[in-house]
């Protein structure tokens, strides 16, 4: 995903503001989604919302050090809860929708949706 | 693995250990409670050495920048040299008076012999002779002089047990902190609040209400005390006669032992809530009490529409092992 030019879609996006803008609005999505929202259950809101932000940020475009070893690892545990395609492509819709819904463009929701697309064999530990 | 060195000694930190822990198992009498980075009882002061910025989260920046960190939740990628917390973070105090407000509920009222600033609703690390340190939330304002702390008697309690039979007016303490983000914050008068409470979760809210009041807040203000049973709501007459001295304050008790609900509503807290306010798009919320129910009720409220940023939350965590 490095490859890909993306601090601009980041700014394009509205950067760190955006991300801030997005995560409370996506986060509702994910919390009340019946496809996704089990593997969301922990109670502490500030770790998970915080973790929220660290996705937006990283399909934004925006500068992040996860690697791919850190996606594999991050997810493992949602492995052994069935964590499958389906979901990925859940997570993928709600982030189109999120960004719909902050009136941001056709073409940059696809480069968004591309860069989640881009970690999903390690996401899904493949 | 990186070593801590306190006072005369090094100490070897094991992998993934806390310098908390790395001091408690050589013996070190370490002051703490909560081990999650919540309470504040451990702050400690790094004297040489890189702290790690998780160390020092919500820690107030003039702290942060004296090297104060907390040490349960501190683990360090390299040597540190640390103190414990100056005594200029602790401000000696007194009891002036202890009484019960229920069975189990007891107000303790403290005077400071030092300058002490904070905001109803942040919490203070009571500290006993003997080091134990526990946090209380405070519930009285600034301006009135004594510091206001509601303790429920815990069986067994360290601390709540030794306030409810060996301590008295006169016996002195002292205090850590304040610590926190659970007060109000002046400006946006006309917002609806929902404050919500269970046991004595009650006390910051008790001092938040207040503080908005006297700061003018317009917007309506829905407090909510949640009870096991009916003589747990330990300040009912009083607040009943302030939500009819103020006309956008309602005060709502809910026990959740319907036999004996009395005036109060019975069923759980949480789903009365939510059946009275399913909409809080714009609202500012305070939750305090019950682990467990401060995380959930976050997540609801946060969900029927609450801008994370707009809630504030203090889980009273108990004292870990
Ligand atoms: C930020 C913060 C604010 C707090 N504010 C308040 C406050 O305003 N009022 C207040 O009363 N408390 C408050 N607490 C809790 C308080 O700090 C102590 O944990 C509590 O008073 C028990 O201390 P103790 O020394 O009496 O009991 P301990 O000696 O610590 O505990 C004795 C035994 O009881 C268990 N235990 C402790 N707490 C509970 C519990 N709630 N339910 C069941 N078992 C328990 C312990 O695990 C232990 O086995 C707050 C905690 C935090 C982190
Ligand atoms: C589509 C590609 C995805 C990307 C790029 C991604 C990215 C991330 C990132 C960056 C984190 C934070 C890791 C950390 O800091 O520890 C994270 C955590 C998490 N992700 Fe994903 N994620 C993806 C898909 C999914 C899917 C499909 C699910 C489940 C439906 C999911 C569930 C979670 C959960 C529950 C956490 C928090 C785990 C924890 O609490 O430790 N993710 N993800
Ligand atoms: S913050 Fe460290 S023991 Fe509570």
């Amino acid at each position: 995903m490095h490859l890909m030019n993306s601090s601009s879609l980041f700014e394009q996006l509205g950067g760190a503001d955006a991300v801030e803008a997005a995560v409370d609005r996506f986060y509702r999505k994910v919390l009340t989604d019946d496809r996704v929202s089990r593997f969301f259950d922990g109670v502490d809101m500030d770790r998970q919302r915080a973790k929220q932000k660290a996705f937006l940020t990283m399909a934004f475009g925006g500068p992040h050090n996860y690697t791919g070893k850190d996606m594999r690892d991050g997810h493992a545990h949602l492995l052994k809860m069935g964590l499958d395609d389906s979901h990925v492509d859940a997570i993928i819709e709600l982030l189109g929708s999120t960004l719909r819904e902050m009136g941001a463009g056709e073409d940059l929701i696809g480069q968004v949706a591309a860069i989640a697309e881009s970690t999903r064999n390690d996401v899904l530990g493949r | 693995m990186a070593a801590i060195r306190y006072g005369d000694r090094l100490y070897e930190l094991r992998e993934s250990e806390s310098v908390l822990d790395a001091l408690l198992r050589a013996g070190v009498p370490a002051r703490h409670s909560c081990k999650a980075g919540s309470c504040g009882s451990c702050m400690m002061r790094a004297v040489d050495g890189a702290v790690p910025a998780k160390a020092q989260t919500g820690l107030k920046d003039s702290w942060k920048a004296r090297g104060y960190f907390l040490a349960c939740v501190c683990h360090p990628d390299s040597d540190l040299e640390v103190a414990a917390a100056e005594d200029d973070a602790e401000v000696p105090a007194t009891i002036t008076s202890l009484d019960r407000l229920a069975d189990d509920v007891l107000r303790v009222r403290l005077r400071c012999g030092a300058p002490f600033e904070f905001r109803a609703g942040q919490y203070v690390t009571l500290v006993r002779d003997c080091q134990l340190a526990r946090s209380y939330s405070i519930a009285s304002l600034p301006e009135e002089g004594e510091i206001e702390l509601h303790v429920r008697r815990i069986p067994n309690g360290r601390m709540s047990g030794w306030l409810s039979t060996e301590a008295g007016a006169g016996t002195p303490v002292s205090l850590l902190g304040p610590s926190g983000e659970c007060f109000y914050v002046p400006g946006r008068e006309d917002q609806p609040m929902i404050l919500v409470g269970t046991g004595t979760g009650l006390a910051p809210l008790y001092g938040i209400v207040r503080d908005a009041l006297r700061n003018g807040h317009r917007g309506p203000i829905q407090l909510f005390h949640g009870a096991v049973r009916r003589d747990g709501l330990y300040l009912h007459d009083h607040l009943t006669r302030l939500a009819a001295a103020h006309a956008n304050l309602e005060y709502t008790a809910s026990v959740l032992e319907a036999p004996d609900a009395g005036d109060a509503v019975s069923g759980p807290i949480d789903q009365l809530i939510l059946r009275r306010f399913p909409n809080l798009d714009g609202w500012r919320g305070f939750l305090c009490g019950d682990p467990a129910l401060v995380g959930s009720l976050r997540k609801k409220l946060f969900l029927a529409g609450i801008a994370s940023r707009d809630i504030y939350a203090d889980a009273f965590l108990p004292s870990a092992t």
